[in-house]
């Protein structure tokens, strides 16, 4: 299909929206389908095809609107009010206020700071397109990056306008997406390969699944411009298989792309030729890794292997691989669209653009939201995630899953970014925000991400396998109270070790939340130690040794 | 262009210059000279895994520790194989091991003849710090010839890597994750009921512990593994 013909599909479906405003829109994301927004969807139709709105009214399936803690929620075109927690039975009156005042007892304000905070990058069509129609995503803009790129671009001008964008890896660890891009795009190699990291796994972070239920299509697009730019013709989505929703509107929009040719050979009339393939992970949370991964997609055991080589150099079936995470793809298309110069007037010195994160927890606005970096800890908790419910204390935010740490009071007011959630014992991550208030044990928390290491540990390396077994094992005794100080001492020796000396990510990472815990709630451990006392009053601490004795 | 293979490298390991082929990794160079790194996963003839982290050793320049068996020698590279830290982590790796699973040596059929109990030695270990984890594991004495004991097992995967690089069958692989890890058997049947294995015997030679081990011999003889580097070089015709 010609870059003509595509922008005749966008046109038409614009000029459809104009003749007929009116629309009513309910999320269905994995979030709100929990919550019961299938059938408010379905009432809605009803009602709608009952009134005299009947076939003047769509009612659209869209994605994530971020606000998950008051799901259902529901939007109406053009009055462009928001409902939250919608039932089937508020149908009728919803329907009737589409060309009128609105229904105020289910009105969520735009005006929260929730809404009013966010910029929408990864996120802008989220919650406002049809992830099922290609069609909604060419009316907003969609392809017009590729096009752009493969009819006026360069592989190597691509590569210059992500570099200059600034974009670092969103998976986690942040390295530079333009670098990565360029260190593939010059291997000398016959053939190369793009892959997708959809395996998202951290407990508590759900943005790859929301971007990937609510625009698809950006992903695909994202990563046909990276193969464009690196010279890979083939691509792999791995996408982990607890993701139904996400793999079947992946799935869809592959077709659909593929229909329009925007996937296959001659995209968009050109000489480039692009394939995209989907894989499933089995529940391996070790799987996105980039080298198990790798190993994954081969048929193989999903282990990591020792890098260096990096996949950069040899990586799919011994190829230079390139491989982002989702929500690095899913920057491309508006970076290319606006120019990376755009981008990087976004964010800080050395994080550029906006991060999507996922705020779970003791927070009362639930859900994901889309911020430019640098923002606060204390703007993105107090603000846009309204605070700590019940009136409760904070007491620490964890970020980065697993392989991040947990971040106290007193950095409250630290701008995030790459570098700052390090410096203070944590990391970016992939984006997860777990909030705490004092009701949680610090020592528990460790506890928890430690049992979840232990049994996502591959168990290739002695370090990681029998470690964090070790580690385990001493977190619990100390959450019992049957610890002395010296299995405190040992604790912190195994932490540096497995630290220093396992093979991957996982093994090196499954320490933070234990050192990061251990360097700002000390106290707590050695409560539990000394007097055998859980402060937050959590931990069964010494039951057992009063049992005993 | 990817560099000649006579392209040579002259690196330092431990303040000793050496020089070495492009294509050498730091244990080649190492042993080549007669400087001893530690290893257990590796074993001459068979692909590297860098699982056992016994032969990591410190670079200048990278604050990571690199595995020997698996990194390539660099220009100028200036090694260390030995230090204070690195034989701390090597006794912890040890210990962890010895207190993963059953390392009893008095009553195991390898006792003399173990790479284990060999690497303990050598590393002073006396005692364990960690709690002994002794974990209920089976034994399969269902095949004719051979025992295996998952109890002594140290998961290095010298046999999964024998049995698929170099007999070809690959009856042997890894199951579960973790430290639930186990080496199987074709999918998990009995030894004795594979339908790949070829009876050869190469995984109970390649083993170094006790894990693996010849029926109606009360103490294994010294395992041969020469065959290992020959084949090897026989197939690549070096």
């Amino acid at each position: 299909m010609t870059p003509e013909q595509l922008e005749q599909i966008a046109s038409e479906e614009t000029a459809a929206r104009a003749r007929n405003p009116r629309r009513l829109s309910v999320c269905m994301a994995a979030g709100c389908i929990s919550s019961n927004s299938d059938a408010v969807k379905k009432a809605l139709e009803r009602a709608v095809a009952g009134g005299p709105l009947k076939d003047a009214c769509p009612v659209t399936g869209v994605g994530c609107m971020g606000l998950c803690s008051r799901g259902p929620l529901v939007s109406t075109e053009p009055a462009g009010v928001l409902y939250q927690n919608v039932t089937p039975e508020d149908a009728g009156e919803i329907v009737g206020a589409v060309s009128g005042p609105a229904v105020e007892r289910l009105q969520c304000s735009r005006e929260l700071p929730f809404f009013k905070r966010q910029v929408g990058v990864v996120l802008e069509n989220s919650g406002q397109i049809n992830p099922e129609r290609i069609e909604d995503y060419l009316a907003a803009k969609g392809y017009a990056a590729l096009v752009q790129a493969l009819t006026e671009m360069r592989p190597a001008e691509v590569i210059e306008q992500v570099s200059r964008s600034g974009l670092r890896g969103r998976g986690g660890a942040g390295y530079p997406t333009g670098l990565k891009w360029s260190t593939v795009a010059k291997a000398r190699a016959e053939t190369r390969y793009v892959i997708c990291n959809a395996d998202e796994g951290d407990p508590g972070a759900f943005m790859d699944r929301s971007v990937l239920e609510s625009d698809p299509q950006r992903v695909l697009e994202g990563m046909i411009i990276a193969g464009y730019a690196v010279g890979a013709s083939r691509g792999y989505i791995y996408v982990r298989a607890e993701y139904p929703l996400a793999i079947a509107r992946l799935n869809t929009a592959i077709r659909q792309a593929k229909h329009l040719g925007l996937l296959g050979s001659q995209i968009g009339n050109t000489e480039f030729a692009f394939d995209i393939e989907l894989r499933l992970g089995a529940g391996a949370f070790v799987c996105g890794e980039e080298t198990a991964l790798i190993a994954s997609i081969e048929g193989g055991r999903g282990t990591p292997r020792p890098r260096p080589p990096y996949p950069a150099q040899a990586g799919l079936f011994g190829a230079p691989t390139l491989i982002n995470n989702v929500e690095t793809f899913a920057n491309i298309p508006p970076i290319i669209r606006n120019g990376g110069d755009w981008y990087a007037a976004m964010g800080t010195q050395r994080s550029k653009g906006t991060k999507v994160f996922a705020l779970t927890g003791k927070i009362n606005c639930t859900g994901l939201i889309e911020v430019p970096m640098g923002m606060s800890l204390r703007e993105i908790i107090f603000e846009v995630g309204g605070g700590v419910p019940e009136g409760r204390k904070f007491k620490a935010v964890q970020t980065g899953g697993p392989s991040g740490g947990c971040i106290p009071e007193q950095f409250l007011d630290m701008p995030v970014d790459y570098d700052s959630l390090a410096q203070a014992g944590s990391i970016m991550g992939s984006g997860g925000m777990i909030v705490m208030d004092d009701s949680s044990c610090m020592v528990d928390v460790a506890k928890y991400f430690m049992e979840f290491c232990m049994s996502e540990s591959c168990g290739k390396c002695i370090p990681c396998r029998a470690g964090t077994a070790q580690m385990y094992d001493l977190l619990a005794k100390i959450c019992e109270g049957r610890a002395a100080l010296d299995d405190l001492a040992m604790l912190e020796d195994l932490c540096d070790m497995v630290k220093n000396t396992s093979l991957c990510g996982l093994g090196q990472s499954a320490p933070n939340p234990v050192l990061s815990t251990l360097r700002y709630f000390r106290d707590e451990y050695l409560a539990h130690i000394q007097e055998k006392k859980c402060p937050a009053g959590v931990c069964a601490c010494g039951m057992k040794q009063e049992a005993g004795s | 262009m990817t560099p000649a293979v006579s392209d040579v490298k002259t690196l330092q390991i431990d303040g000793i210059d050496v020089s070495a082929q492009a294509d050498q990794t730091i244990l080649d160079a190492a042993r080549e000279k007669g400087l001893s790194i530690p290893t257990l996963c590796h074993l001459d003839g068979l692909g590297d895994v860098g699982a056992c982290r016994l032969c990591l050793v410190e670079i200048k320049g990278t604050s990571k520790l690199l595995p020997a068996c698996v990194t390539r020698v660099e220009e100028g590279m200036e090694v260390t194989t030995q230090s204070e830290r690195l034989l701390k982590y090597r006794r912890m790796t040890l210990e962890l091991l010895f207190a993963e699973r059953n390392h009893v040596c008095s009553v195991c059929v390898a006792n003399g003849h173990c790479d284990l109990q060999v690497l303990g030695q050598a590393h002073g270990l006396t005692h364990v710090q960690f709690p002994y984890r002794y974990p209920k594991l089976p034994m399969d004495a269902s095949h004719d010839r051979f025992v295996v004991d998952h109890n002594r097992c140290v998961l290095c995967t010298r046999c999964v890597r024998v049995c698929d690089e170099v007999e070809g069958a690959h009856t042997w692989d890894v199951m579960s994750r973790g430290i639930g890890s186990m080496v199987i058997t074709d999918l998990h049947q009995p030894w004795g009921e594979s339908d790949t294995c070829t009876s050869c015997g190469k995984c109970v030679q390649v083993c170094p512990t006790g894990a693996l081990f010849e029926k109606g011999k009360a103490r294994l003889v010294a395992k041969s593994r020469d065959f290992l580097p020959y084949l090897a070089m026989m197939r690549e015709g070096k």
